[in-house]
Parts: C-alpha cells; sequence; structure tokens
C-alpha cells in the first residue's frame, strides 16, 4: 500500500497544495479513506495530520468509512424535490434496507443524496458511478438494482 | 446509459492536426473544414448530453451507427454526437440536416424500429417519421422543423450557439463553425482595446454577481503583480441549474476561447498568466470534454506556448471539485485551489487585486466566458443592443419543476417571465394553476402570479425580492408548499454552510429548526416573526454571499405567501398536502373495490381490513409514506389525501 500511495504523491510533485487532487486520486483507488492512507499522506507531504483530516472532513467527495463498491447518489436538487425526490430516496431506503449515508451488508451500495446532478428536465434523476437514471418511478427502481453486481 | 468514452469523437478525415502558426493559417484550415462538410448529402445529429446518454442515445448512436454500415450509407451520411441541446426531457433528440427535422424521444421504446424508419423515411426519402415529431403541448399541433417549435423559436442563443450543432469531442467541429477566429482577432487587438470591446457590451458576470465584466478584466489588468490567474468558475451548485454543464458538455472549445482572449486582455505585455477550470466533480462528462478541448487546443496551437505564432504564452489546468456548494464562492474557490478548505475570506482586498496565491486573479462564470468570443467578433455594439438599458445581451435560463416544456432556455434580458413560462415552456404541467417562479436557486426568491408580466432581468428581478442568480427558473404550482420549499432551500444552505462565521453558521441552524417546527405542527405564535428576526440578522452579519443569502427564500415566501405560514402555525394545516405531519391519508370506502393492494404494500402495516371489505387505515400506525396512494389504481382512487392533522389525531 506505501508504494502506491508513494506514487500518487510522486505525481504531484509531493505538492501539499495539491492535497485534495491527491486525496481525490486516493479515494478512486481504495474506494474511501482509512486513517492509515491519512497518516501516509501527512508523512509523505510533510504537513500536520490535522490538515489532512481538515481537508477530507470539509470535502463531501471524502469518505472516512468504508463504502460500497457502487455509490447511488439520488438527486434532491430542486427539480427533483418538487418532482418527488424524497419518495424515491424514502422507497430506495426501504428497498435496501439502510438509511441515507449507510452501506447494504454485503457492500454493493451506498445510498447518498445529492444536490445537483444537472439533469433537471430528467427529475427526478439518481447517478450510479457515472450511469444516470432519469424520470424515476419508485416501482421501477427494483430494475435499477440488478444491473449492478 | 453506462458509458465510458466518448464514442461519436471523429475528426473530419483527410485533414491531419497540425500546428497552426498564423491567423491565416487558421482561416485557410475553418474554409477546408466547411468544404469537406458540405461534401456530405445528410447529417444525422444525435445529442449526446448527458440527460440524453442517461436515455440511451449513446446506444443509439451505436445501433445507427451498424444499420448505416449494414445499407452501405456510411460514406454518404455524416452521423455524429453532439453536446447537450437543453431540452432533455424530450431526449434523445435526433437532428436530422440540412432541413433541421427535430426527433424528439427516439429510440425510447423501439430503438431498431426507429432507426429503421428515420433511414428508409427520411434520410432516404426526405419525409417525416410522424411519430417522433415534436407535437405542441398547447395545440397539439406537429412542428417537424427545429427553428419552428416555440421552445427554439423564441430563444437566442449566443452562449448555446454552438449547442446541439457540433461534436464537443471535435475541434475541428469548432473551427468549421468559426472557432478560435474571436481569439485571432483578438491577438491583433491591444489589450485595452479588448476590455474596450468587453465594457461596451454591456456583459455582466453570469454567474450570479452581475458585475460588468470589462470593468472586471481592467481592475485585473491595472493591479500590481507577477503573475496574472485567469479563472472558469463551473462548480455550478445552484440545485436546479444545469446551464453551465450543458455549455462545458457542448461547447468547450467556446469557454476556452473565451478563456484565452480573456487572458490577453488581462495579462498580455503585463506578466506571465495561468489558468484553472474548477469544475464540480459531479459532471464527469463535462470534465472529459474540457480536459479533451485542453488537449486538442495545445495540440492545434491554440493554447500552451507561442499561441498562433505569436509571443503570448497561456495554459489551462482543470481542477475537480470534491462536493462543496460554497467552493463556487470565488474567494472560497481560490482556497480550495489552493488545497485549503474552502472557507470564504473578508473582501476587500478583492481577487481582482489579491486572489489565487495573492496574485490578481479574474474569475468568470462559464455562461461569461462563453460569450467573449462572440462579442469580440461581432462587436460590443452588436451585443449591447440586444436586452435592456441596465441588463444587456441574452440570459440562459434553466426552466425546470411543474412546465411542460423543461430545459435551457436562451432569451434576450427583459423578456416577460410569462412568455417564458407559457410560450416557450408550453405552460404548466397538467395544466395546473401557477402558484409561483422561484428564481436564483437557494439565493433567491419567490415570484407570485402577480408578477407574471415582470421583465427577467437583473434590476427587476431586485426590485420584486429575487435575483437573477445564475439562471435557475423552477416553476411551482398549486401543488407545491411553500413553507416546504423554504425548509428545502435552509437545509441545503444550513448544510453547505462552512462554519467559519458564526451567523450563518449558527442563523441558520435556528432558522430551520424553526421552520421544521412549523412544517411538522409544533410551531408557536410568533415564530413567523422569529424567522424574519434571525433571517435579517444572518443578511446582515454573514461573512459571504452564501450567508448573506440563504434567508431569502424563506423571507419572500412569508412576504407573499404569509396565509399559508399562518395555516402552519395557528391551524396546524398545509392545504398543498406536502407537509407529511399536517395532513392525514384515508380510504374512502365508497371508492374502495376491497382489492386490498394496499394492505400488502403499506411498509408500517398499519392498513387493516378482511377480505372483500374496503380496508381501514390505523392512524396511530400510519406514517404518511403516501405507498397506499400510489399502489391504489387510478380508476378508483380510493386513497386520499387530506390537510389536517386530526384524523391521525382523532385515530
Amino acid at each position: 500500500m506505501d508504494k502506491e500511495i508513494e506514487v500518487i504523491l510522486k505525481n504531484y510533485q509531493k505538492d501539499p497544495s495539491q492535497l485534495i487532487s491527491i486525496l481525490q486520486d486516493l479515494q478512486a483507488k481504495y474506494n474511501w479513506l482509512p486513517k492509515e492512507i491519512l497518516l501516509e499522506v501527512s508523512k509523505g507531504l510533510g504537513v500536520p495530520l490535522s490538515r489532512v483530516f481538515s481537508i477530507a472532513t470539509f470535502y463531501r467527495a471524502f469518505s472516512l468509512t468504508p463504502r460500497g463498491r457502487h455509490q447511488i447518489r439520488v438527486c434532491l436538487g430542486t427539480a427533483c424535490h418538487v418532482r418527488g425526490g424524497k419518495r424515491i430516496l424514502e422507497r430506495m431506503e426501504r428497498d435496501l434496507k439502510i438509511k441515507e449515508g449507510e452501506t447494504t451488508p454485503d457492500s454493493k451500495f451506498t445510498l447518498q443524496t445529492v444536490r445537483c446532478i444537472g439533469c433537471c428536465s430528467l427529475a427526478p434523476a439518481l447517478i450510479i458511478g457515472q450511469d444516470t437514471y432519469g424520470r424515476l418511478i419508485p416501482d421501477k427502481l427494483k430494475e435499477i438494482y440488478q444491473d449492478y453486481k | 446509459m453506462k458509458e465510458k468514452n466518448n464514442a461519436g469523437s471523429r475528426e473530419m478525415s483527410g485533414i491531419a492536426a497540425a500546428k497552426l502558426e498564423t491567423k491565416q493559417d487558421l482561416l485557410a484550415l475553418a474554409r477546408e473544414l466547411q468544404a469537406e462538410g458540405k461534401k456530405n448529402k445528410r447529417r444525422v445529429v444525435i445529442c449526446g448530453g448527458t440527460g440524453c446518454r442517461a436515455n440511451k442515445s449513446l446506444e443509439l448512436f451505436q445501433l445507427f451507427q451498424k444499420a448505416l454500415k449494414k445499407r452501405w450509407l456510411g460514406p454518404e451520411i455524416e452521423l455524429k454526437m453532439s453536446g447537450c441541446h437543453g431540452f432533455c426531457q424530450r431526449g434523445p433528440v435526433v437532428v436530422v440536416e440540412p432541413e433541421e427535422i427535430f426527433y424528439q424521444e427516439v429510440g425510447r421504446e423501439t430503438p431498431d424500429q426507429d432507426i429503421e424508419d428515420i433511414i428508409n423515411k427520411t434520410l432516404l426519402k426526405g419525409n417525416y417519421v410522424e411519430r417522433l415529431l415534436y407535437r405542441d403541448p398547447r395545440t397539439d399541433e406537429i412542428i417537424p422543423i427545429y427553428h419552428n417549435i416555440p421552445f427554439y423559436a423564441r430563444q437566442q442563443r449566443i452562449a448555446l450557439r454552438l449547442n446541439g450543432k457540433i461534436d464537443p469531442f471535435s475541434i475541428t467541429d469548432y473551427l468549421a463553425s468559426g472557432g478560435y477566429q474571436g481569439l485571432a482577432k483578438a491577438l491583433e487587438m491591444n489589450p485595452e482595446e479588448i476590455i474596450n470591446v468587453m465594457s461596451k457590451s454591456g456583459l455582466r458576470g453570469r454567474g450570479g454577481g452581475g458585475f460588468p465584466t470589462g470593468q472586471k478584466w481592467s481592475f485585473c489588468r491595472n493591479a500590481k503583480g507577477d503573475m496574472h490567474y485567469i479563472i472558469c468558475n463551473a462548480d455550478e451548485g445552484d440545485p436546479g441549474a444545469f446551464m453551465d454543464r450543458s455549455i462545458m458538455e457542448g461547447n468547450p472549445h467556446g469557454v476556452l476561447e473565451g478563456m484565452i482572449i480573456g487572458a490577453m486582455a488581462i495579462a498580455r505585455g503585463k506578466s506571465p498568466a495561468g489558468g484553472y477550470i474548477y469544475v464540480r466533480a459531479e459532471y464527469p462528462l463535462a470534465v472529459q470534454s474540457i480536459r479533451k478541448a485542453i488537449e486538442d487546443a495545445r495540440n492545434y496551437g491554440l493554447l500552451g506556448e507561442n499561441i498562433l505564432g505569436t509571443e503570448f504564452s497561456f495554459e489551462v489546468k482543470v481542477k475537480e471539485g470534491a462536493g462543496a456548494f460554497v467552493c463556487g464562492e470565488e474567494t472560497a474557490l481560490m482556497k480550495s485551489l489552493e488545497g485549503r478548505r474552502g472557507m470564504p475570506r473578508q473582501r476587500p482586498p478583492f481577487p481582482a487585486n489579491q486572489g489565487l496565491w495573492e496574485k490578481p486573479s479574474n474569475i468568470n462564470n462559464v455562461e461569461t466566458w462563453v460569450n467573449v468570443p462572440e462579442i469580440i467578433l461581432k462587436g460590443g455594439e452588436w451585443y449591447s443592443a440586444i436586452g435592456t438599458e441596465k441588463s444587456k445581451g441574452t440570459k440562459v435560463f434553466s426552466l425546470v419543476g411543474k412546465v411542460k416544456n423543461s430545459g435551457l432556455v436562451e432569451v434576450p434580458m427583459g423578456i416577460k417571465l410569462r412568455d417564458i413560462i407559457f410560450e416557450i415552456g408550453g405552460g404548466i404541467l397538467g395544466d395546473k394553476e401557477f402558484k409561483a417562479a422561484q428564481t436564483g436557486g437557494p439565493s433567491g426568491g419567490c415570484i407570485p402570479a402577480e408578477y407574471l408580466d415582470l421583465p427577467m432581468d437583473y434590476e427587476h428581478l431586485a426590485e420584486v425580492g429575487s435575483i437573477m442568480g445564475s439562471g435557475g427558473l423552477v416553476i411551482l404550482d398549486e401543488d407545491t408548499c411553500m413553507v416546504d420549499l423554504a425548509r428545502y432551500f435552509l437545509t441545503f444552505t444550513q448544510n453547505e454552510s462552512c462554519g467559519k462565521c458564526t451567523p450563518c453558521r449558527l442563523g441558520t441552524r435556528q432558522m430551520l429548526t424553526v421552520l421544521e417546527d412549523i412544517c411538522q405542527g409544533k410551531s408557536q405564535t410568533g415564530d413567523i416573526e422569529l424567522l424574519g428576526e434571525i433571517g435579517d440578522t444572518i443578511k446582515k452579519a454573514s461573512l459571504c454571499g452564501l450567508g448573506q443569502t440563504a434567508p431569502n427564500p424563506a423571507l419572500t415566501t412569508i412576504h407573499y405567501f404569509k396565509k399559508e405560514y399562518e395555516e402552519h402555525v395557528h391551524q396546524k394545516k398545509c392545504s398543498a398536502l406536502v407537509c407529511k405531519e399536517l395532513v392525514s391519508y384515508n380510504i374512502q370506502s365508497v371508492r374502495c373495490v376491497a382489492c386490498h393492494r394496499c394492505l400488502w404494500v403499506c411498509p408500517n402495516k398499519a392498513i387493516l381490513g378482511i377480505s372483500l371489505k374496503a380496508p381501514e387505515i390505523d392512524q396511530a400506525r400510519c406514517d404518511r409514506c403516501g405507498t397506499c396512494l400510489e399502489i391504489c389504481p387510478a380508476r378508483n382512487k380510493a386513497v386520499e389525501k387530506i390537510p389536517g392533522a386530526e384524523l391521525k389525531a382523532a385515530g
């Protein structure tokens, strides 16, 4: 693990001002940011651990807890809100038996919300990885879960 | 739906990429590309924006490619994917040129049949495939041609000029459409001349600030520094707004060209210049297209060292956001670029004097940048002839919500709100009553029906208590609860508050608590006035725009819809039937046919009944999720929602 972190840090010339991009690359690789990795980053860049944590906790993109293989982001932007986005979230919580922010026991899905993904004309919408689903109907959500392993 | 690459990018054959050394090279190449483009009899343009891709437009493109190949039609018919048209609701959108036949919802149900029909009827015979044509929701009239469709007809697309027309991943497409000629012209002008043109145009920042662009550039140019930074704010955070996504996806070179021109105006002859585009990570396709544009522009000598053979050099880097709405605020954005927490700071000093890394920096929104090349090419007077006295040019509005034709609408400043909603938007969904239009996102306000004839420009919107913002325009109908809407916006801003200053950090939390109490039937007399008081304090004392505008949705809805608030507070009722705790569900036995579907789906097992008899809802167990209402067959409509929690209280 250390070698891989070293490679990423070197990609950014070990420049502390690139901390956000470094954490983004690390999270893309490991799917979340364990404490051990943040410690390595702090050592590797020569910045206090508190600063690394301050970035990791400020930006919503970073997760300090393990995430599922697929992140479901239900859009709760204005257009999605007025067209029933909340119902979609509630239905997903019931279907997957987890609450917003949690991960399914089999680590398949993490359920999150986002505002907004820019698909307002297709409201209500959600995004899983790079796939966008629009015009959602609670009863049709089952078909989406099946697309993912 | 799933796409990992940018299929559809096809450089025009026969013309290899080569560094352009002079303006003449650029013009010669453009002519060559235009001539090449005219060779094809017909062109089929499939929309590849995020919205249409969500409706499988990429798969449609691939099927089309196969079908054309099978019939040996590949060479004569040009097939390409364009960027976002802004009419995502009707996607996938396919336009057949040269006639500009507009086909909607292509491939949604029967992709193979749709493709066959388009090839047989339209491409080979020049006839229409009627079922795919656009139908006007007001008159039911079929309108086959793009520019006759009211949604597009009343638009004046300058920022969106090439959206839906070019392949955004192809620089040659952009060059063939006159791309980078604004840059070539600007290279022959003095920086001060460029700034003059921008000032004459009257262009104001389109991100929401509305600050005159020419003046901003002038401040930055005149600031002392050994480096100037040119930044594009593509952190479009306003929920309900997607014009920047569309522009970045559909015309990334337009934005880039604008930035290069800006860099010349601000830094040429003064100091080196560096560029950044800060884009939300939630827009992966936009990130892809802008990265490709930068790479291609560099290869063609339009970016990087010695642009078009001159002494001027300028490089642009892309930085992705990490999910913080506050980073749309300029000082927070710069902090984020420096690898810090995105916390705004006091101004002065303004970024123009002391910005990124303490150097003079100019930051403009995507929509502002994409207007620049056109203004340079056509002149400041041309732009200022459009719009109103103080609000020049056009604005892209994101028309969403309860409207029939939802999408991106670019119109001259000063157009009436009514015209946008009813003529372009086709009216309210389901022909319900218009209640209000919400503008400016979470920083904005509501405009009720009495102001439907309001001219849409900076001044008039401010007069009625709202703002232009980035152009979000959410249409609300009789089924919207204005109190819930205020709560929704405040939940958002409270969540996104960076926490640095007390008025915003604590004030928004207090306002939200009061609003939640109101929506849940726990409010007391005096709560509405309390909201006004706290809101006022937050506005006056907050450090940045997020805090200063966070109370706006609540304050404007209280101003225009006070009765609704009073109903919530004093009668514990939600007439729009939105606030869960203030409604009750009931099964009308006269309409019920005892199918018992509701009984089976109720997640709380709150519906009780015996076979063949209409069931009843156990109010104590009911949590008003609404599943029973959803499942009750439309022909019966036995489940009803009624305002007030009395039923629940009594049950």
